[in-house]
């Protein structure tokens, strides 16, 4: 573990990609027009459960340009696939609405689109299952949750400490599916020539694309590249592979030529994963000080027939509080619907916003400062672990934020405040986010014209990677990022990870900071002119990244909201979030607090109108475009402030950093709700709180 | 069985292909092309004109992505029909800046790090330059009172933001975007 004083001021270096984003000139993966290519578009299963029985082409491939339609009967056989979701067209099963059975591809994609609608599938139904609940009988306890972790845990007793407690809380907490939405649709462009495969794809990394479609076409990645030069946001849903990269490499191999696809907006919810809707009981358990005795937090979940994903809700309490005793569990259901999977701070958002709306519930119960509670509780170690903490800021955001807020002026009664018809409240949630970090791989060359290039695979999914990358070169070689070139984007270049659990800065930027600092060395000690193929180093962060950390590493932080809720109609508007994070050193002010504002703006759609049912008589989602799925919009954003608290934590990685992409959004939907509850006196517990949910309080 | 062959013995339904030729100016250009009638402008513009900055978001007028202005007025490219644009002038956002110069809604953007992965990024634009003169051209907006409804309409917060949520951005730079183009209106 390194011990190195990070150095790096942070300083709020403009994205380097900008001037391309302003002006048009980004590449993103449906932004390729290769010669000659074709179009493809998806055909979704229109039943939950069954099998595809019949289908009749003849119509759509008389449609003029008109080139191929492929089903699970012609399309390109695939070796078993190292995600089953990218199974496609390889059998008649459908298990569940919206898989793709066939593929229309043509000249254009007005003439794919067409075909599609000239498309007759024939369906043999099962009955189907798509309806969550806590008591379904097939619920059960998985080995693990989403990112390895036990699915259960226990310390203590619980039962016996919350019977003695003289203050409880007892609350079950309700949110349905979410999406993730990135504006970019997922989209890929494939080529084959001469047995070699290219693919631009919409994806937050391409080396594990690359090696999903190796692994799904029997190849040798060598003979994969996999470009994601530009991608329009991903929020976990382009985190792993998903089908458009091997249905457009299966189209471009049926049709031998290069075929574009993309996935139709109304598409994307039932093919990129989601956020899986959760029912989690929180029951707390404290002394008359406030002082926490016992932490339940009990999580139900849905996954598919597909593949088991549990979304690892209960994770963030085993960090959280101190208490003697606890249980943490997840129990799951599979059910026919579409796979869930990441979204935004998977687990932490959904799992903070039940502990942190019951932490709130606790407050009130006490009658004690929502703020003073957290305090309270704050463990000497990870509580789970009993590993010391590398940095913990929680208290300091906390105090920090309350004083930027104002949260101290506050009259602590409920529905107490009023400005003609809105009713206003203030509420606080706190926030949590791991630290993680994978092996990456990255390579410095310095050339004889003194020009410096940084090669690595990492992504730019809007986080500002090629900026910061840069000034960690910088600084290693002690020179300005602006004299620093930065490749990423592609798999010709250094294997790296994902863009993905808050990590990329972490494990990119180690090896980058590893082989400019190498470099730097190399170039210390040479004299005269380099030689004419400059000197070039690479580094690999396999060794250091090896071990697990003797100490628990999580950043912080605490989100202070103000609501107006409409009497007469239930609305609800935010005008104030402020969120203060202790998150490690920043790197770059201004693309990091991009960063964590944006978060809060997607925790603003979670509280309020972000949420997606699924029907149960079609077994589909009842939201699946962007009139039916609100996510926010710019008059959704009043006022939004980010601040950090400076950490110095040697435990962390040669820049100090930990990760900062998630967890603006991890606190925000419960300082929302506790913010509404203070407004209103009404606690709801369920999202989104939509003004009818509202209402029934109000009147 | 091979589930293709069903149905082999009917008549497939006849479809008409139909095309015409129009002429558009884009970016000061004109050029006369033949044009699908169901191709979109937002289509045309990517797959014909290679003109990709202009983006798909949903294809159905609910993202503002496609933004583009036609006549100097913000439009959902997507919901516009090419052959019914015989004639018009397009501005997209490679079209705005003055050679090397960013024009002023872009620069603020570089500025105010009004961006994130950029996508939405071009249409927040053009709808930027366009809703400024919407404004200037005494367009009043949900938020504009019953007495700044005469003239131009001057533009605080709160206006942006209410004429700036057709164009949805899922990295949330909202506070960005607002703070960009209040530095043009200063």
């Amino acid at each position: 573990m390194t011990t190195q004083a990070p150095q790096f001021p942070g300083a709020p270096v403009v994205r380097r990609e900008a001037r391309d984003k302003v002006t048009g000139t980004a590449r993103y993966a449906a932004d390729r027009i290769p010669a000659g290519c074709l179009y493809a578009w998806t055909v979704p299963a229109t039943v939950a459960a069954g099998r595809v029985t019949a289908v009749r082409a003849v119509d759509a491939l008389a449609v003029p340009g008109v080139h191929s339609v492929l089903t699970h009967d012609n399309a390109p056989r695939l070796q078993e696939p190292d995600d089953p979701i990218l199974a496609v067209l390889q059998d008649e099963r459908v298990p569940h609405h919206g898989m793709p059975v066939a593929l229309v591809i043509a000249d254009s994609l007005e003439a794919a689109r067409t075909g599609a609608g000239e498309l007759h599938i024939e369906y043999e139904r099962d009955p189907h299952d798509v309806t969550l609940t806590e008591d379904h009988p097939g619920l059960y306890t998985p080995e693990e949750a989403n990112g390895g972790f036990p699915a259960v845990r226990n310390r203590g007793d619980v039962e016996k400490a919350l019977a003695a407690s003289p203050v409880q809380v007892d609350a079950t907490y309700r949110m349905d599916a979410l999406h993730n939405h990135p504006m970019e649709p997922h989209a890929a462009t494939a080529e084959w020539s001469d047995g070699h495969l290219t693919v631009h794809d919409s994806s937050q990394g391409s080396d594990k694309v690359r090696g999903s479609l190796a692994q799904a076409f029997g190849m040798s990645p060598d003979h994969i590249t996999v470009v994601s030069e530009h991608v329009g946001g991903g929020f976990g849903s382009k985190g792993t592979t998903r089908p458009q990269g091997v249905l457009a490499a299966m189209a471009a191999r049926h049709t031998g030529r290069p075929v574009k696809l993309v996935f139709p907006r109304a598409q994307l919810a039932e093919v990129v994963g989601h956020r899986a809707p959760t029912i989690q009981r929180v029951r707390l358990g404290a002394d008359l000080d406030g002082v926490l005795t016992a932490v339940s937090h009990e999580v139900v979940t849905q996954t598919s027939t597909v593949k088991e994903f549990v979304e690892q809700a209960a994770v963030p309490a085993r960090v959280m509080y101190a208490s003697p005793n606890s249980r943490t569990g997840h129990r799951v259901v599979a059910l026919d619907v579409p796979s869930p999977s990441w979204m935004r701070a998977p687990g932490e958002a959904s799992g903070m916003y039940a502990l942190e709306s019951a932490m709130d519930e606790l407050a009130s119960a006490l009658g004690l400062d929502p703020v003073e509670l957290r305090l309270r509780n704050e463990p000497a170690t990870e509580p789970d672990s009993g590993r010391p903490f590398s940095s913990r800021g929680l208290a300091a955001c906390l105090r920090d934020g309350a004083a930027r807020f104002g949260w101290h002026d506050r009259d602590p009664r409920p529905a107490a405040r009023q400005e003609g018809r809105w009713l206003i409240g203030t509420g606080v949630a706190s926030a949590t986010y791991p630290v993680l970090v994978s092996r990456s791989t990255a390579s410095a060359h310095a050339a004889p014209d003194g020009s410096l290039t940084i090669r690595v695979n990492a992504t730019d999914i809007g986080t500002g990677a090629r900026t910061v990358l840069a000034q960690i070169a910088a600084d290693a070689l002690g020179t300005d990022p602006a004299a620093v070139h930065v490749d990423i984007g592609s798999t010709d270049l250094p294997t790296a990870p994902l863009a993905g659990g808050s990590s990329g800065t972490a494990s990119w930027g180690w090896a980058v900071h590893k082989a400019a600092a190498d470099l730097a060395a190399r170039l210390a000690g040479h004299s005269g002119p380099l030689p004419a193929e400059g000197i070039t180093t690479t580094a690999d962060t396999e060794q250091e990244t090896a071990d697990e950390s003797p100490y628990a590493r999580h950043a912080f932080g605490a989100h202070f909201a103000e609501t107006a809720v409409d009497a007469v109609t239930g609305e609800v508007r935010v005008r104030r979030l402020l969120g203060v994070y202790a998150a490690g050193r920043i790197l770059n002010a201004r693309t990091a607090r991009s960063q964590f504002t944006g978060g809060m703006v997607m925790g603003i759609g979670m509280a309020l109108t972000e949420g997606c049912g699924i029907d149960p008589v079609f077994g589909d989602f009842t939201a699946k475009d962007l009139a039916s799925y609100h996510v926010p919009v710019c008059a959704d954003t009043a006022d939004i402030q980010a601040h950090w608290i400076e950490e110095d934590d040697r435990h962390l990685n040669p820049m100090g950093s930990k990760g900062i992409g998630e967890i603006g959004i991890v606190g925000t939907a419960a300082a929302i709700g506790n913010a509404v509850r203070h407004a209103t006196g009404a606690r709801l517990r369920e999202l989104p709180l939509t003004p009818d949910t509202l209402l029934p309080y109000l009147l | 069985m091979d589930s293709l062959a069903l149905g082999a013995d009917l008549e497939p339904e006849p479809v008409v292909d139909e095309h015409s030729t129009v002429t558009l100016f884009v970016n000061g250009e004109e050029t006369t092309l033949t044009v699908d009638h169901r191709a979109t402008v937002l289509e045309t513009l990517r797959e014909s004109f290679g003109l990709t900055g202009a983006k798909k978001g949903c294809d159905h007028g609910q993202c503002g992505a496609c933004t583009v202005l036609v006549d100097e007025r913000r439009v959902n490219s997507c919901l516009l029909l090419t052959v019914t644009q015989d004639g018009a002038v397009i501005t997209t956002v490679e079209g705005l800046a003055d050679g090397e110069s960013l024009h002023p809604v872009q620069q603020a953007f570089v500025e105010r790090d009004a961006l994130q992965c950029g996508f939405c990024t071009p249409g927040q634009i053009c709808s930027a330059v366009g809703m400024l003169r919407e404004a200037a051209d005494g367009h009043p907006s949900h938020v504009t009172g019953p007495d700044d409804a005469t003239g131009p309409v001057a533009l605080d917060a709160a206006e942006i933001r209410e004429r700036m949520s057709g164009n949805l951005c899922r990295c949330g730079a909202y506070p960005r975007i607002v703070e960009a183009i209040e530095d043009v209106i200063e």
